[in-house]
C-alpha cells in the first residue's frame, strides 16, 4: 500500500525508484500518511465500539432473570423479548407506513425535477425539497403535534366514519396522537433523501433510450415507463432502504407526536396502541437508573441492529447496481 | 372504451390534439367549479377548494383528453398532472411548517427573548428565554465540529490519496453504514462511554459534543470525499514534477484547491448536526442558566430547551414555538452561508 504512492510518471518496471523518491517526503511525509490511515482506522473502531459498549451495557438486562425485569416499574412483561417485542412492530409499523407514503410521492418529485419541469427551474426546486432536510426533527415534532393533529381531525373523523368497516381505521379519537399522524411526519421527513438519490438515478438514464423512445412516437410518459423507470429501479429501491433507516431511528417526532402504547395492533387511528424503540429509549431514559437503563440500552442495541441491516442492504443494491452501469 | 381498439392500431398523424393551453383552461375552469360545488354544500376553505379542484382537474382532463386525443396522450397527460401535484404536494408541508414556525414563534421571539436565561422564571411567568441554549448548542456543536473535522477530513485524505485495496473498501463501506446510525444510538454510545470512565452520575457537554460527533463525521468525510475527488490529477502531476512530496502536495495543491468546497461541506454537516435533540436528551439535558464549563454538569441546548417547554405545556408551548424560530433560523444562516461559499469561494467549472 505504501510502496504504490506518488506518481505515476515512472511507470511499473523499476518500483524501487518511487520508494526512494518517496523518502524524500521524509519523516514529515511517513507521518501525515499515517495520520490519515489512523483516521480511517478511527472510523473502523468507532463502528466496533459503538457496538461493544452498547453490548456491554446491555448486557445485565439482557441475561437478568424476570424477577429482576419485574421490579423496574414500566417493565410490562416477564422477558426482554417480551417487552422489546411490541416495541419493534411499533417501530416498523410507523417505518413502513412513512414509507408507503414517501416513496410513490417522492418518485412523483424526483421525476417531476428531472423530466417534467422546466430545465432551468430544475436545480433549484431541488433546493426547495433539500430544505424540507434541514429543518430540525424538534420543529417537526412541534409542528406535527401542534399543527398538523388538529389539522388531520376531520379527515381522520371522515375516515373513521365512511371506511370505519375497514379494521384498520377503526375507532378514531381526537386528539390526531395516533400512529398515522406519525407516520405522515416521518414520511416528509424522509422524503427529500429518497427525493435525492432517485433524481441522481433518473438524471442518469442513458440520453439515447429516452431519444429513441421519443423518436419512435412514445409520448413523456411512455418514454418514463420504458427507459427511465427500469433503469432507476434499483436505485429507488435502495433509496427506499435508505429512508426507512432514517424513519427506524427518527426519535423527536413520533415522541411529540404519538400518545405511548405497547401493542400489537393494526388500528392506525386509535391512541394509545403503538411505541417506537427511539422515542421508548428517549421517554424514560431520563428518569432511569440501574437496570432500567440496561434494559433501554438492550433495546438500543436492537434498534442499531435492525437500521445496521436495512442500510447494509441498501448499501449492498447501490454498489451491485454501480457495477452494471459501468457497461451502458 | 369499446371505440379504442381500432384507434390504437393506427397510430395516425392526423389526430386531433387539445390546444397547449388547455391545461391552464381547465384548472381554472376546475377551481371555479370546485368553489361553486362547496359554495353549494357548505362553506368553502381554500384548502377545500383546491383538493377538490385537483380532483376535478385530473378527472375532467383525462377524460377530454381521452375522447378527443386518444388513450396514449390521456394517460401521458394523467402522468404529468400526478407528478406535478406530487411536487405541489410535497411544497405543503414545507410552506405550512416555515408560516406557523414563523407565526406562533414571532408571538414571544425578540431580543428579551434572545438575551435572558431561564434562572427564576417559574410556572406562568413570561419572562425568560433562550440566552443559555443559543450558548449551550453553539459550545457542544463547535466541539463536536472540533472532534469531527480533523477525523473527516484526514480520513477522507486517506480514502482519496492513500487508500487502496480492502481496508480502504472497508472504511468506505463502514462509513456509509455509520452514515445510518440512529442519532438516539450515538447518544446511548455517548453515554455508555463516558459513564463507564466516570461513573454513572457524570454528564457534560462533551458527552453531547461526541455523540453529535459520531453522527458528523461520516458527513464531513462523504462531502469532503466529494471535494478531494473534484480536484484535477493534473495539479497532483504538476507538483509531484515540481519534486513536491506528496503530503506537501496534498496540503499546499489539493486541499487549497478543494477548500470552498471542504468548508460548504463542513459547514452543511454543522446544519445538520446543530438540530439534534435525542442524544442531548440523553446525555446533556437542561440547565436553567449558562455552563460555560464543557466538561462538568449539565448544559442546556436549543433542540432540548424547546422541546422540555413543549412537555411543559402552557406558555412553554409559546416559548417551544420561539426556540424552534431561532434554531430554524441559526440552521439556515449556516446553509446560506455554506451555499455562498461554495459559489464565491469555489474554483471555476465545479459542476
Amino acid at each position: 500500500m505504501a510502496v504504490l504512492s506518488p506518481p505515476k510518471v515512472g511507470g511499473r518496471p523499476d518500483q524501487q525508484e518511487p520508494r526512494a523518491r518517496r523518502s524524500k517526503g521524509g519523516l514529515a511525509g511517513r507521518l501525515f500518511e499515517y495520520l490519515s490511515v489512523g483516521a480511517g482506522l478511527l472510523i473502523l473502531v468507532t463502528l466496533a465500539a459503538v457496538a461493544g459498549f452498547l453490548v456491554l451495557r446491555a448486557w445485565p438486562a439482557l441475561t437478568a432473570s424476570p424477577e429482576e425485569l419485574q421490579e423496574i416499574s414500566w417493565f410490562g412483561s416477564s422477558t426482554f423479548l417480551g417487552y422489546v417485542g411490541p416495541l419493534i412492530f411499533g417501530t416498523l409499523l410507523a417505518s413502513l407506513l412513512a414509507l408507503l407514503i414517501a416513496v410513490p410521492l417522492a418518485v412523483g418529485i424526483a421525476l417531476f425535477i428531472s423530466h417534467y419541469a422546466p430545465r432551468r427551474l430544475a436545480q433549484s426546486l431541488g433546493y426547495v425539497i433539500d430544505l424540507l432536510a434541514a429543518i430540525p426533527s424538534v420543529v417537526y415534532g412541534l409542528w406535527g403535534a401542534l399543527w398538523l393533529a388538529p389539522t388531520l381531525d376531520p379527515a381522520f373523523r371522515w375516515m373513521t366514519d365512511f371506511l370505519g368497516w375497514i379494521p384498520l381505521f377503526e375507532g378514531y379519537q381526537p386528539p390526531a396522537k395516533n400512529v398515522l399522524t406519525a407516520s405522515i411526519v416521518l414520511a416528509v421527513m424522509i422524503l427529500p433523501i429518497i427525493t435525492a438519490v432517485a433524481r441522481e438515478v433518473f438524471l442518469q438514464a442513458p440520453r439515447l433510450h429516452e431519444e429513441a423512445a421519443l423518436a419512435l412516437g412514445a409520448t413523456r410518459w411512455e418514454m418514463v415507463r420504458m427507459a427511465v423507470l427500469p433503469f432507476g429501479r434499483s436505485g429507488v429501491i435502495s433509496a427506499s432502504m435508505l429512508g426507512l433507516g432514517r424513519a427506524l431511528g427518527e426519535t423527536m417526532a413520533v415522541l411529540m407526536i404519538l400518545s405511548p402504547g405497547f401493542l400489537y395492533s393494526f388500528f392506525l387511528l386509535k391512541p394509545g396502541q403503538h411505541q417506537s424503540i427511539a422515542a421508548n429509549i428517549a421517554s424514560k431514559f431520563p428518569e432511569a437508573s440501574g437496570l432500567s437503563v440496561s434494559a433501554l440500552i438492550a433495546t438500543g442495541l436492537a434498534l442499531f441492529v435492525i437500521t445496521l441491516a436495512v442500510n447494509m442492504f441498501a448499501r449492498w443494491i447501490i454498489s451491485r447496481r454501480s457495477e452494471f452501469s459501468g457497461a451502458n | 372504451m369499446t371505440t379504442t381498439t381500432p384507434e390504437l392500431t393506427s397510430v395516425t398523424p392526423a389526430r386531433t390534439r387539445l390546444p397547449s393551453w388547455s391545461p391552464w383552461a381547465f384548472a381554472a375552469g376546475s377551481l371555479v367549479l370546485a368553489f361553486l360545488v362547496l359554495l353549494v354544500l357548505s362553506s368553502p376553505t381554500p384548502a377545500g377548494v383546491v383538493l377538490l379542484g385537483a380532483v376535478v382537474y385530473a378527472v375532467a382532463l383525462t377524460v377530454t383528453s381521452r375522447v378527443v386525443e386518444g388513450e396514449r396522450r390521456a394517460n401521458d397527460r394523467l402522468a404529468t398532472t400526478l407528478v406535478t401535484f406530487a411536487f405541489a404536494l410535497a411544497l405543503v408541508p414545507l410552506v405550512s411548517l416555515l408560516w406557523t414556525v414563523i407565526t406562533e414563534g414571532a408571538a414571544r421571539f425578540g431580543p428579551s427573548f434572545l438575551n435572558t436565561n431561564m434562572v427564576g422564571v417559574f410556572g406562568e411567568m413570561t419572562e425568560g428565554g433562550v440566552y443559555h441554549a443559543i450558548m449551550g448548542t453553539l459550545y457542544i456543536t463547535l466541539a463536536a465540529a472540533a472532534i469531527s473535522v480533523p477525523i473527516g477530513i484526514l480520513t477522507a485524505i486517506y480514502l482519496v490519496e492513500y487508500g487502496r485495496g480492502h481496508l480502504a473498501r472497508g472504511v468506505t463501506f463502514l462509513v456509509d453504514v455509520m452514515t445510518g446510525i440512529p442519532s438516539i444510538v450515538a447518544g446511548l454510545f455517548a453515554f455508555t462511554l463516558f459513564t463507564l470512565v466516570f461513573g454513572p452520575a457524570y454528564r457534560a457537554g462533551i458527552m453531547g459534543a461526541a455523540a453529535l460527533a459520531v453522527l458528523m463525521t461520516p458527513v464531513v468525510i462523504r462531502s469532503v470525499e466529494e471535494m478531494l475527488r473534484l480536484v484535477p490529477n493534473e495539479l497532483r502531476e504538476a507538483a509531484y514534477a515540481l519534486g513536491v512530496p506528496k503530503w506537501l502536495t496534498i496540503i499546499k495543491v489539493v486541499l487549497r484547491t478543494a477548500i470552498a468546497g471542504i468548508v460548504t461541506g463542513v459547514m452543511l454537516a454543522v446544519a445538520r448536526v446543530i438540530g439534534e435533540t435525542a442524544p442531548l436528551l440523553l446525555t446533556v439535558g437542561i440547565v436553567a442558566d449558562v455552563n460555560w464549563d464543557l466538561f462538568d454538569g449539565r448544559m442546556a441546548t436549543l433542540p432540548v430547551y424547546a422541546y422540555r417547554q413543549y412537555s411543559q405545556g402552557g406558555i412553554g408551548v409559546e416559548r417551544a414555538w420561539a426556540a424552534a424560530l431561532t434554531l430554524i433560523l441559526i440552521v439556515m444562516l449556516l446553509n446560506i452561508v455554506a451555499r455562498l461559499v461554495s459559489r464565491y469561494f469555489s474554483p471555476k467549472a465545479s459542476r
